[in-house]
């Protein structure tokens, strides 16, 4: 399943206008400085915020389409979201936060034992610890079968240590998994240990120049090539080649 | 001493509690969640029973409901007997009275509401009304809470209006506050006196409940 956006949206201080795909079983990583149009991007593919024109297409099935006036609410696209800080359900426990979409129980024991969070779920959100948190939202994202997955920062709130133990967790979910993901970070050194595919976004356009200052962390056959770069990314792209 | 208005007071702000925050719940997630075109309007409207003479909005009622308005001869016709000067009379005047009593305690509790977790729902694949339920009535329920002692306390005090569209009708309509004005009017002090340390006594724990649901909700 291949997923295929072209965004424009006009913000405060810039347009977004993002061209790219992704396909099924790959990680495209979302990176840039703070400011710079990536959460809007990836809400966007949620469905929480709308594009002012473009198309993403995810399989056969379109999402949206300015053109033909489609766009799917967000419980309709089938994805799973991972925000930065975990937003459970604070009045459910572990396991109903994680059965929220899913009655699977099956399948809810088996992402319970994957995360290492088996123990935990008779236990509220508020009584366990935030890299706890963040894995029982990978679960929750993940219970629900999605053909899309967005994660927004998941690692970036925690510890090196816990950080460590759940990115190579969520590289083994991420060999099981044949969907497209797309992730947010500002680490590129967890980009290049998680994703196939990087792309830089500046000032809400794809900035390849950004990443050849990083080029010893971001290996330049992972950088996606910008389709949409002003003339002044040009000249800095042209004196990097 | 008659004690049957000060019951029949309770009855009627336990009735109308009920089933205004069935009625406000909902309208206070769409005003607060889901604003539409045109919302300013629906909340001025909500509002009007703050800023209109209770006897002014009991008026409009009272020509609304009786014989000759649209709801009253709906009534008439629907179930064969009149709506004002019943006790389903005034709860109905009595929830739309206590409206804003309702509306905006229930909005203040959606408006702190952790957004995310209705963004959570949605992309989890719940429906508005299915996060209202999953979501939103589980994590306000202190703030409903709330809003059901202020509609209950705002019906026990109510006078103008139920004067206006239920008269007063010994163990129909006539509530705790009509009787007292009566005794008074009537120079019978004794009673006034006895009804009045009732009401205030029941006023006060209903305040008294209010403040000890706030001082656990702020410590929580």
């Amino acid at each position: 399943m291949l997923l295929e956006a072209n965004i424009h949206k006009t913000l405060a201080h810039f347009t977004l206008n993002i061209q790219f795909s992704c396909p099924a079983g790959n990680l495209l990583c979302l990176t840039g400085p703070s400011g710079s149009g990536k959460t809007t991007l990836i809400r966007i593919l949620a469905g929480l915020d709308s594009p002012d024109s473009g198309s993403i297409r995810l399989g056969q099935k379109l999402l949206y389409d300015s053109n033909k006036s489609i766009c799917l609410e967000p419980r309709k696209r089938k994805l799973g979201y991972v925000f930065q800080e975990a937003s459970l359900f604070p009045h459910l426990r572990v396991r109903e936060n994680v059965a929220f979409a899913c009655n699977n129980s099956t399948r809810i024991d088996g992402l319970l034992d994957l995360l290492g969070i088996s123990h935990l779920g008779d236990k509220k959100p508020a009584h366990i610890s935030g890299g706890e948190r963040q894995r029982v939202a990978f679960a929750q994202a993940l219970a629900a079968n999605p053909e899309l997955l967005l994660l927004d920062e998941p690692f970036s709130a925690l510890d090196i240590q816990t950080r460590h133990s759940l990115q190579q967790r969520f590289l083994d979910i991420k060999k099981e998994l044949q969907i497209p993901i797309v992730l947010i970070t500002h680490d590129l050194r967890e980009a290049t240990l998680l994703s196939d595919q990087v792309i830089a976004i500046e000032d809400g356009l794809i900035n390849t120049g950004w990443l050849h200052n990083c080029r010893e962390f971001v290996p330049p056959e992972r950088l996606t090539e910008p389709r949409y770069i002003s003339s002044k990314i040009h000249e800095t792209a042209d004196c990097l080649r | 001493m008659d004690y049957t208005p000060l019951f029949l007071s309770l009855q009627l702000a336990g009735v109308t509690t009920f089933f205004l925050l069935l009625f406000a719940a909902p309208l206070a997630y769409i005003l607060v969640f889901h604003p539409m075109r045109g919302i300013t309007f629906i909340e001025s409207l909500v509002g009007l029973p703050l800023v209109l003479p209770p006897t002014v909005f009991g008026f409009f009622l009272l020509i609304l409901m009786g014989p000759d308005g649209v709801v009253g001869r709906l009534h008439q016709t629907a179930l064969g007997t009149p709506l004002i000067f019943t006790f389903g009379g005034i709860v109905i005047a009595a929830m739309l009275h206590g409206i804003p009593y309702a509306v905006q305690p229930l909005k203040t509790t959606f408006s702190k509401l952790d957004r995310r977790l209705l963004e959570s729902a949605a992309v989890l694949g719940c429906s508005r009304t299915s996060s209202f339920f999953r979501v939103v009535l589980p994590n306000s329920l202190p703030g409903i809470a709330s809003a059901a002692i202020l509609c209950f306390a705002h019906t026990m005090g109510e006078f103008g209006v139920i004067l206006m569209v239920g008269g007063s009708i010994p163990g129909e309509t006539r509530v705790a506050s009509i009787a007292v004005y009566e005794y008074v009017e009537a120079m019978r002090y004794s009673e006034a006196w006895q009804l009045s340390i009732a009401l205030l006594v029941v006023s006060y724990l209903i305040l008294l409940a209010v403040n000890l649901l706030e001082r656990k909700n702020n410590a929580a």
